[in-house]
């Protein structure tokens, strides 16, 4: 008994030096595991804070190129008025069909919510945007994220005000997406390499690719609707020992200078994932 | 200003550095992240006992983990140049009780080179930890080496500069006191 208390004072250092490695790599994993930490969440509040007030001072710098952004927006949200459309037949009539604007629960499927974001971490394999929404005004995890140019990412954490969010940038992110000639589905991932760039995965040969083809959203995932930007394909690699192929896109949003984003609430998620684990289980 | 308040200050101008400056600057290249606030670990005075340089430096990596959201990641690495830095120390230590004459590790209490070969060989070691658990689940043993290299020029010109801007003027103390 004695020796072992000897040991441990003469390797008191060591031993302490390896109890603050182990509950650093606990944090680590456990982090990396269920992105639900619970600390983070107290945290967040914190840093969330911080973060918003610097990103006021920050985006004086951006607001031409924002101002910009939202009149292209707005023009082609313009665009699709039901007034610009006419008919030279007088006897037919166009008119607007309310169920697309209808506020009626049962018909939304995705209801869309706008973030400013206050904080981004970039630089390192994870990479996540921290935006001025949270539980308070509708947002929960699993919510899809987009930009005015094209995907973001999922809300990963959520406290009181503020949301943290997954971007494509991050080595455990996938969403499905389509190719928008022939609408082959695949999974699109980031490799790690270079921010501007994700690979996307599963498509098959019999598809016809070209260099500059748009990648759209399917509808198939939850999180999104379908049909929204991606990214664009900009090398395509020809792997002779597989029947797919794997491409590499360009994203369409710039992950440097995002200052707005949309949050995406899909009002079905719930009872479509449940209808997928049900059945999942069923036929295992 | 007492040293402890001076340390304390130090604590939240080296986070808001490399959270607000560092971290902002669009990357240069895939290898290159600019660090440097792992200098406060090696600016903590020497007489500092070991246990205490190790809680400082997992707190300290905490704080900027907290900022990255990724917990753990910083201060387990802060934590192991906490302690390996009195290692480090006793080697390159050129004059006998230098560490109880002056304060705390700088270029006027070690000298040029051994100051930098100090600081050389603890940012390999924080950097090597770093990327090591970064891409431990992932990555060729290429990009590991490269982005270490990388990394850890980046760093020492940073601390180069940072030293010449603000140099610490360390006062020789005597012992017999």
């Amino acid at each position: 008994m004695r020796n072992v208390f000897l040991f441990i004072r003469k390797y008191s250092n060591f031993l302490f030096f390896l109890l603050l490695q182990i509950i650093a790599l606990s944090f680590l994993f456990r982090y990396n595991k269920y992105h639900e930490a619970a600390f983070m969440n107290v945290a967040g509040e914190v840093t969330g804070s911080i973060n918003q007030r610097f990103s006021k001072v920050e985006s004086y710098f951006h607001l031409k190129k924002i101002n910009e952004e939202l009149a292209a927006e707005n023009l082609h949200l313009n665009q699709l008025l039901i007034e610009n459309y006419g008919k030279p037949d007088v006897t037919g009539k166009l008119v607007l069909d309310t169920v697309q604007t209808d506020s009626n629960r049962e018909i939304r499927k995705y209801s869309w919510m706008g973030a400013k974001v206050v904080g981004n971490i970039e630089g390192t394999q994870l990479n996540f945007i921290i935006i001025h929404r949270g539980s308070l005004q509708g947002v929960a995890t699993n919510m899809g994220v987009v930009s005015p140019q094209g995907i973001v990412g999922r809300v990963v954490n959520v406290s009181s005000n503020y949301a943290s969010v997954m971007t494509m940038l991050h080595r455990q992110y996938k969403v499905v997406v389509k190719l928008k000639n022939g609408g082959e589905r695949g999974t699109v991932e980031w490799d790690g390499v270079s921010p501007q760039y994700v690979t996307l995965k599963d498509i098959p040969k019999s598809a016809r690719v070209q260099k500059g083809d748009t990648v759209l959203t399917s509808p198939t995932s939850s999180l999104f609707p379908g049909n929204l930007m991606v990214g664009t394909v900009s090398e395509i690699v020809d792997d002779r020992s597989s029947n797919f192929y794997t491409l590499k896109l360009k994203t369409a949003t710039n992950f440097f200078n995002i200052e707005y984003v949309y949050v995406i609430a899909n009002a079905q998620a719930e009872e479509q994932m449940h209808l997928e684990d049900s059945t999942r289980k069923k036929f295992q | 200003m007492s040293e402890l308040l001076k340390n304390i200050f130090r604590f939240f101008i080296f986070i808001f550095v490399q959270v607000f400056i560092l971290f902002k600057m669009p990357p240069l290249h895939r290898f290159i992240t600019p660090y440097l606030y792992y200098l406060y670990i090696l600016w903590l005075p020497f007489s500092m006992s070991r246990a205490s340089i190790m809680s400082v430096a997992f707190l300290f990596g905490l704080s900027l983990d907290y900022f990255m959201h990724t917990p753990g990641l910083h201060a387990a690495a802060c934590v192991l140049i906490a302690y390996l830095r009195p290692f480090v120390v006793n080697m390159l230590i050129s004059q006998e009780g230098a560490d109880k004459n002056y304060l705390s590790p700088s270029v006027t209490s070690m000298g040029w080179v051994p100051y930098f070969t100090y600081v050389f060989v603890l940012t390999v070691f924080h950097h090597g930890y770093l990327v090591f658990l970064e891409w431990m689940s992932f990555g060729s043993f290429l990009y590991f080496l490269g982005k270490v290299i990388a990394t850890t020029g980046i760093s020492m010109l940073l601390i180069l500069l940072t030293e010449l801007l603000f140099f610490r003027k360390e006062k020789f103390r005597t012992n017999t006191v």
